[in-house]
C-alpha cells in the first residue's frame, strides 16, 4: 500500500497535533505543579500528590467518564463554556488535547517533581546569597539542573498521549479526519479488517514510541555526578 | 567590623526540638565559631545569611540592621551583602568556573558577562593560582581547587563580611593547614571580615582572633584571643588556653543535647 496515502497521514499528523498539544499543556501544568509540591510545604502534600498521581492509575474510560461530566455540554467547565463563549470541546480534537493532557499529566509531574527534589536545596541557597531574586534562582539553578529529568517526563507524556485511546475516544470520538487519532484508525482499520492500513499504523506508532524511549533514556543518565 | 546577633529559633522535627539562643558580637577580622556538630553553628550562620529566619530577635553588621524581629526588619538574602562559603562549596555544576565566579555579577539578560566583570573573573583566577582552570567544570577540580573557586565567587561581589561553614571539613587533613594558611592570606588581602564555623580546635588554633563557643543552641563563651600570631614566647601556638576551653565546654552536663535525643530515638 502507499505509506503517504490519506488513511495513513491524516491519523499521523492528527495525533502528533494532539499529542503536542497535550505535551504543552501538561507540561506547563504538570511544572507548577510539581514545583508546588516539591518547594513549598503546605497541609495535604501528600493528599495532593496522590489526586494529582491518579490519572496514572485510572482505567482511561473512567478518566474520559470524568472528563465528559466537567467538560461535556452539560458538565460544570463545559456548560459555563458553552453558555458564555459557545464552545464545545466534545467531538472536537482540542477536547482529545484535554483528554491526552489528563492521562500524560502524572508523567509530567512525577518527573518534574524527583527532577526539583533532586536539586540540593544549597545551589538555591547559593545563588540567593549571590544576589538573585527567586525568579533568577528558578531560570538560572532550579530549571537548568533539573532540566533534563523534566524532559525526559515529557518525552514520556508525549509518548503516552500519543497512544491515548479510552479517553480520548469516549470525549472525542472518532471522527475520520477530525479526532480520529493513530491508536482508534488502528482500532477501526482492524474492526472494517483493513489490515494492509493496520499493520502500517502499528509500525509508525512503534516507530516513534521507540524513538521517543531511547532519547528519554539517554536524556534520564546523570550528567553532573561528582567524582 | 562588626556582627551582632541576639536570635532565639525553635527547630522541630518528629521527635526532636531544638533551641538555638543565641547571643554575641564579633569584632575582629578573623572570627571563629566553635561548638560539636549540632550545637547550632550553621543555623546561626544561616540567620545572618538570611537563608534561615529567626522566631525571633535581631542581626546587625556594621550598624546594619538586617532583621529585627521587633521592628520588622528581614532583609532578603539577596540584599544582605554577606558572602557564604558552604561546606561542600556548592558550585553550580552546569556553570563553568569562570561562569561560577561571575555568576552574582552577571545579570540575566547577558549572553556574556561585561567586560569588566570578565577582568575581575580572570585577576580573582590569577590570585588563587587556578588560571588555566577557567573552562573547566566543578566536578574535575580537586577539593583545594573548589574552595578557591567558592572563595573567588563570593568575594567577587565584595561582601561586607564572609561567612564560612566548616571550610575545612571537606578537605582531606594533608591539605587542611596549607589551606588554611590560604585563607588566613585571603582575609589579610581583601580585608574581608570573616566568621568562620568549625568542630575542628586547629581550626581555633590556627584563625582565630576572636573565639566563640557554641554548645546546645547557647552562647558559652566569647573570648578574645588578641590577634594573630596566636603563639607564646617560644613561638608554639597559643593552644593550651584554648584546649582547655574546649574540653571545658564538653563536660558541662545538660540533659538536653542533640546526642541525647538522638539516643533517646533509638531507645524508644
Amino acid at each position: 500500500m502507499n505509506p503517504f496515502s490519506e488513511d495513513v497521514l491524516i491519523p499521523l499528523f492528527l495525533s502528533l497535533k494532539v499529542a503536542g498539544w497535550a505535551t504543552v499543556v501538561a507540561g506547563f501544568s504538570g511544572l507548577s505543579a510539581a514545583y508546588l509540591v516539591a518547594k513549598v510545604r503546605f497541609p495535604g502534600r501528600e493528599l495532593a500528590d496522590a489526586v494529582l498521581t491518579l490519572p496514572m492509575v485510572m482505567p482511561p474510560t473512567v478518566l474520559g467518564y470524568y472528563l465528559l461530566v466537567l467538560i461535556g455540554r452539560r458538565g460544570v467547565i463545559g456548560g459555563w463554556l458553552d453558555r458564555e463563549l459557545g464552545i464545545s470541546l466534545v467531538f472536537t480534537w482540542q477536547g482529545a488535547v484535554v483528554a491526552a493532557a489528563v492521562v500524560s499529566f502524572p508523567l509530567i509531574y512525577k518527573a518534574a517533581r524527583a527532577a526539583f527534589e533532586g536539586v540540593e536545596s544549597q545551589y538555591e541557597q547559593a545563588a540567593r546569597v549571590l544576589g538573585k531574586s527567586e525568579w533568577n534562582v528558578f531560570f538560572r539553578v532550579t530549571l537548568p539542573l533539573a532540566w533534563r529529568g523534566i524532559l525526559a517526563g515529557m518525552m514520556l507524556a508525549f509518548a503516552r498521549a500519543l497512544g491515548e485511546f479510552g479517553a480520548t475516544l469516549m470525549v472525542a470520538g472518532s471522527l475520520p479526519g477530525r479526532t480520529q487519532t493513530l491508536s482508534i484508525a488502528v482500532y477501526e482499520a482492524v474492526q472494517a479488517g483493513n489490515d494492509q492500513v493496520a499493520n502500517f499504523l502499528v509500525i509508525v506508532t512503534s516507530v516513534v514510541c521507540v524513538f521517543i524511549l531511547v532519547a528519554s533514556g539517554y536524556l534520564l543518565k546523570p550528567r553532573y555526578a561528582t567524582a | 567590623m562588626r556582627i551582632e546577633v541576639d536570635i532565639r529559633k525553635t527547630l522541630r522535627s518528629r521527635s526532636r526540638e531544638f533551641r538555638l539562643d543565641v547571643a554575641f558580637v564579633c569584632n575582629e577580622n578573623l572570627n571563629v565559631m566553635f561548638g560539636a556538630s549540632g550545637a547550632g553553628k550553621s543555623v546561626t550562620l544561616k540567620a545572618i545569611a538570611g537563608l534561615e529566619r529567626p522566631d525571633a530577635g535581631r542581626i546587625a553588621v556594621n550598624g546594619r540592621v538586617l532583621f529585627d524581629s521587633a521592628a520588622g526588619i528581614d532583609v532578603p538574602a539577596r540584599h544582605r551583602g554577606v558572602g557564604y562559603l558552604f561546606q561542600d562549596y556548592a558550585l553550580f555544576p552546569h556553570l563553568s568556573v569562570e561562569e561560577n565566579i561571575a555568576f552574582g555579577l552577571k545579570p540575566w539578560w547577558q549572553r556574556r558577562p561585561r567586560h569588566n566583570v570578565r577582568r575581575k573573573v580572570a585577576d580573582l583566577l590569577e590570585i588563587f593560582e587556578i588560571p588555566t582552570l577557567g573552562s573547566a567544570y566543578p566536578q574535575q577540580l580537586s577539593g583545594g581547587q573548589r574552595q578557591r573557586v567558592a572563595l573567588a565567587r563570593a568575594l567577587i561581589r565584595a561582601p561586607n563580611v564572609l561567612l564560612l561553614d566548616e571550610p575545612f571539613a571537606a578537605l582531606d587533613p594533608m591539605l587542611r593547614s596549607r589551606m588554611r594558611d590560604e585563607l588566613l592570606n585571603t582575609q589579610w588581602l581583601f580585608k574581608v571580615p570573616m566568621l568562620v564555623i568549625t568542630h575542628d580546635p586547629d581550626d581555633v588554633a590556627t584563625l582565630a582572633e576572636s573565639l566563640l563557643v557554641l554548645r546546645d543552641g547557647r552562647t558559652l563563651r566569647e573570648v578574645s584571643l588578641n590577634g594573630p600570631p596566636f603563639r607564646d614566647d617560644e613561638g608554639r601556638p597559643v593552644t593550651a588556653e584554648i584546649r582547655r576551653l574546649l574540653a571545658e565546654s564538653r563536660q558541662l552536663p545538660d540533659a538536653a543535647t542533640p546526642a541525647a535525643l538522638r539516643t533517646a530515638d533509638a531507645v524508644s
